[in-house]
């Protein structure tokens, strides 16, 4: 290892060394105050020193847990296209202020990522503004359009590492089944909602006694449940890789979890609202509470929370949807859907976790280990050699979420207000410091 | 967190008008009582009191509807109120202005009362959270019927009715008859009538046409129209709308008519003295039978002489809070 | 200051004897809610004549709606007889700054147009704020600014005056 280190960007840093916290790898099982050392942009070692170390900076990790740097399965970027709503500079400043290192993004951009250039080019402008790790999902029919296929290759090679129709339905199943075919074909993994579009048609809310009350037109649990019924039947013949996006309902639950036991590839996530909010939270028509899929009720809200507690659900993840003002200045139902979520869900998980009796290590899983096993890539680990992606956070840190204080550019929370604990301190991206709070 | 009901202020004074759920069952009786001396204001050779002199009432009609449109508009020029009528008929963003800047233009024209109806539930709710949220508490907003959550007013007026044909609610049964999973009438006269402590209501329809989740409301269910009007003190009958034969919830109006269709035979079941009631407009035939719509149960005509009587109240106590 | 409260009763008999020998024979008695419509009732029993009775609620001709609102309990005017070329004598238990009697005006204008309105009041307590006087009055009284004459009628119909602390509405 060489004493003179090498420069990175921004922030020349050679060597780094975390002193004095409290380092969790749920990856490995560590969870214990230990020194980190980093580098070349790597792990370098966690406890003893390497032979002949010397730092050139220090950081003082007191009171502080030192984590692998959170892995997001689903963030908006709005990247290219919907730049009005966000840019990737934003969001990504968002996303390390959050702590969140690698991020999945979905393809509904503007046109959709069904081009190997469109992903080229993100993936480029990712790597220049140089913050956190982008993992596109590429469309899987052109245009998500649900009629041809995309070159599942090509965009594989130009940095996918899944395909999805993002809330797009795709509702011709022999489209859908030659899509899983193909996948299969070559290992891809495809990720999915589990939406019965005719059955959710029109609806804005989840079918309850609130939408009955409020007259908003409803979206039954059914409209999950027999989209999932669906895929399962897909999956079973083709044994594509298949990753459920946004459960929501009890019973979705119960089907993913008898299908892991039938022994399907089957992973899932769960956006980190719904481990907390239901549909009583629209009150009077908050459109901050218009989310896709829908809050529901507080019977799946327990089961979504369960789930996540037993590994029926792999994974928690933000599904980060900045949107504009005038997006949300509408009645409900005409309200564009979705929630800023990026530098809520460390605190989020954190309040799942507190509130289930869930251990620290186990929780921290959900959102770095277990993610980066969906996504496939090396990313929510602090083993040796692995790149030196960092989350500190302090774990006790009380603070109120004021929207208009977020870095997102979309200010649209339904947690506005909340007083949320645990906070992303300091942020380190291949090595380098790339956040200090 | 859920934002807080906008329709009482700091007070607790009704300071807007959106829907009958949550209010306190002294605010509706409070208005039911002002409606009285408001009835009287139609047999006068002057049919005017000056209580809104001087103030302008737009009426935001984002869906049309002459009919509602037209009792508001006579409501508040007896108050002697300056009425102006917008029809913005489809959504505002068709035009390029949001809805929030409609208001607020017409806030800066001195607006000081809101009508509105428009197609989405919660439209009115929006409207009145964005005006509390930029301290224009004296302009109010009347909700004239949103999506399928509310139209208190029309719930206000039935209320006044039954009262008026029946006296106190704590013995009365009512059946509310016909396309309730559509029906902002339905859903606003059911919370009046559970609030006020009425002693049975009943919902009938065709399961595609009531909502799920409908007994939370407290009401209960009947699928049989002759059981569930079985001793009933009053019978609401609703429109049905052409559009739900498309929508497959039902196959046509004849077979709607054979199950749920009010005919003499059929309001036999209920008290001698029972009432009928709807909304208007009618579809003879569909929902109702011209004999009953014509007979001696029918109080539809008055109902629409307590409407204007109703909305007078409601302006006056809005635009004096 | 007050000066000592009459009797109601006896005050009520004054005012009979003032308007018996004046008041037109057909003069329909109009009284303002709740005191004057009682008054109404009493002078209808005791002087002689065709005299159709009417009940007035001003509460929505009131000048100070803007700042006080509309306040509960009002009641329906009931004026059973054409106001347009009638001879009217309105009728209040209290007249003080002339502003309720400047509303039944108005209402009654608006029911139809009378030849004449006079104004009959049992108790006159001065601090006029328009220019209304009473055509009959049963006693002037002189009353404190911040307390209220109040009239009463109890189960048997006798009537009685009581003062009370002036409440800003």
């Amino acid at each position: 290892m060489s004493a003179a280190g090498y420069r990175y960007g921004r922030d020349a840093i050679g060597t780094l060394e975390i002193r004095n916290g409290r380092v969790i790898d749920p990856a490995s099982g560590t969870d214990r105050h230990a020194p980190v050392y980093v580098a070349d942009g790597a792990i370098a070692a966690i406890g003893d020193a390497p032979s002949g170390w010397r730092a050139e900076r220090m950081l003082d990790a007191a009171g502080r847990v030192v984590a692998p740097g959170l892995v997001d399965l689903a963030a908006r970027l709005r990247e290219p296209g919907l730049e009005h709503k966000a840019t990737l500079e934003s969001e990504l400043e968002a996303a390390i202020a959050g702590g969140v290192t690698s991020l999945a993004c979905p393809p509904d951009t503007d046109p959709p990522l069904d081009e190997p250039g469109l992903v080229e080019m993100l993936k480029h402008r990712a790597r220049l503004i140089n913050r956190a790790h982008v993992y596109p999902i590429g469309a899987l029919t052109v245009a998500l359009a649900g009629e041809t296929l995309t070159e599942m290759g090509e965009l594989a090679e130009a940095g996918c590492v899944a395909f999805s129709q993002a809330d797009t339905p795709l509702v011709d199943t022999q489209v859908l089944l030659r899509a899983m075919q193909y996948a299969a074909t070559f290992g891809h993994a495809v990720w999915l909602r589990p939406q019965d579009p005719y059955l959710a048609r029109g609806g804005v809310a989840h079918e309850g006694e609130v939408a009955t009350r409020l007259g908003l037109p409803a979206i039954p649990a059914m409209a999950e449940t027999v989209a999932l019924s669906t895929i399962f039947a897909l999956v079973r013949d083709t044994r594509v890789h298949l990753h459920v996006c946004r459960l929501s309902t009890a019973e979705g639950v119960a089907m993913v979890a008898a299908a892991k036991r039938e022994g399907l590839p089957v992973t899932c996530d769960v956006a980190v609202h719904h481990l907390h909010l239901c549909d009583v939270d629209i009150g009077w028509f908050d459109s901050m509470a218009h989310l896709v899929p829908p809050l529901r009720g507080t019977r799946d809200r327990a089961a979504l929370r369960a789930g996540v507690a037993d590994g029926t659900i792999d994974a928690v993840c933000s599904d980060h949807a900045p949107v504009d003002d005038d997006g949300k200045q509408l009645p409900f139902g005409e309200a564009e859907p979705g929630a800023t979520g990026l530098e809520l869900l460390l605190p989020l998980t954190l309040k799942w976790a507190q509130e289930e009796r869930v251990d620290l290590a186990s929780a921290l899983a959900r959102i770095t280990v277990h993610a980066a096993r969906v996504l496939r890539v090396p990313a929510g680990s602090l083993a040796v050699g692995a790149p030196a992606d960092i989350c500190i956070f302090d774990p006790h840190h009380a603070w109120r979420v004021t929207p208009a204080a977020l870095r997102s550019q979309g200010r649209n929370t339904p947690f506005a207000g909340y007083e949320l604990v645990g906070r992303t301190m300091t942020t380190i991206v291949g090595g380098q410091v790339v956040f200090e709070a | 967190m859920p934002n807080r009901n906008p329709q009482l202020n700091a007070d607790g004074a009704l300071t807007h008008l959106l829907t009958l759920e949550g209010l306190p069952p002294a605010v509706i009786r409070h208005i039911l009582d002002t409606a009285v001396p408001f009835v009287g204001i139609a047999e006068r050779e002057v049919k005017k009191v000056p209580l809104l002199r001087g103030k302008a009432v737009f009426n935001l009609f984002f869906e049309n509807s002459t009919r509602t449109r037209t009792t508001f508009e006579i409501a508040a020029k007896r108050l002697s109120a300056d009425v102006i009528n917008l029809n913005i008929g489809a959504s505002s963003t068709s035009k390029g202005e949001t809805l929030l800047d409609t208001v607020d233009n017409l806030v800066a024209m001195d607006a000081d009362l809101f009508v509105v109806r428009h197609a989405q539930s919660g439209a009115p709710h929006l409207i009145a959270s964005h005006l509390i949220a930029k301290g224009r508490t004296h302009v109010h907003v009347v909700n004239a019927g949103d999506g399928r959550h509310a139209h208190p007013t029309q719930g206000l007026l039935d209320l006044y009715t039954i009262r008026h044909y029946k006296g106190d609610f704590a013995n009365l049964t009512v059946a509310v008859v016909g396309d309730v999973l559509h029906s902002r009438v339905a859903r606003s006269l059911i919370h009046g009538l559970t609030t006020l402590g009425t002693a049975e209501v009943r919902v009938i329809g065709p399961r595609t046409l009531l909502p799920a989740h409908v007994e939370s409301m407290g009401v209960q269910v009947y699928e049989d129209m002759r059981l569930g009007l079985a001793n009933c003190d009053v019978v609401v009958m609703l429109r049905l709308q052409n559009e739900r034969m498309k929508g497959a919830l039902l196959p046509s109006a004849g077979e709607y008519f054979k199950h749920y269709g009010l005919t003499m035979d059929k309001l036999a079941a209920a008290k001698e003295d029972v009432i009928v009631m709807h909304p208007g407009p009618m579809n003879r035939g569909v929902e109702i039978d011209s004999a009953v719509a014509d007979g001696a149960r029918s109080v539809i005509l008055p109902q629409v002489t307590f409407g204007i009587a109703v909305r007078m109240a409601v302006m006056s106590i809005l635009a004096g809070a | 200051m007050t000066t000592g409260l009459p009797d109601a009763e006896g005050t009520l008999h004054e005012l009979v004897e003032r308007m018996r020998p004046a008041v037109a024979y057909d003069a329909a008695f109009v009284g303002i809610y709740s005191g004057g419509a009682w008054l109404a009732e009493r002078l209808a029993r005791e002087i002689a004549g065709d005299h159709p009775l009417g009940f007035i609620d001003v509460s929505f001709y009131r000048d100070d709606y803007a700042t006080t609102g509309l306040k509960g309990g009002t009641k329906r005017s009931e004026i059973p007889f054409d106001v347009t070329g009638a001879t009217i004598v309105l009728i209040d238990d209290v007249l003080f700054t002339g502003r309720s009697v400047r509303a039944a005006i108005n209402e009654l204008f608006d029911f139809g147009r009378p030849a004449s309105i006079e104004l009959a009041v049992l108790i006159d307590r001065g601090g006029r704020e328009l220019p209304i006087e009473a055509t009959y009055a049963g006693a002037r009284l002189a009353v404190a600014r911040d307390q209220n004459v109040v009239l009463s009628r109890d189960a048997a119909g006798r009537l009685s005056l009581g003062i009370e602390p002036f409440r800003a509405s």
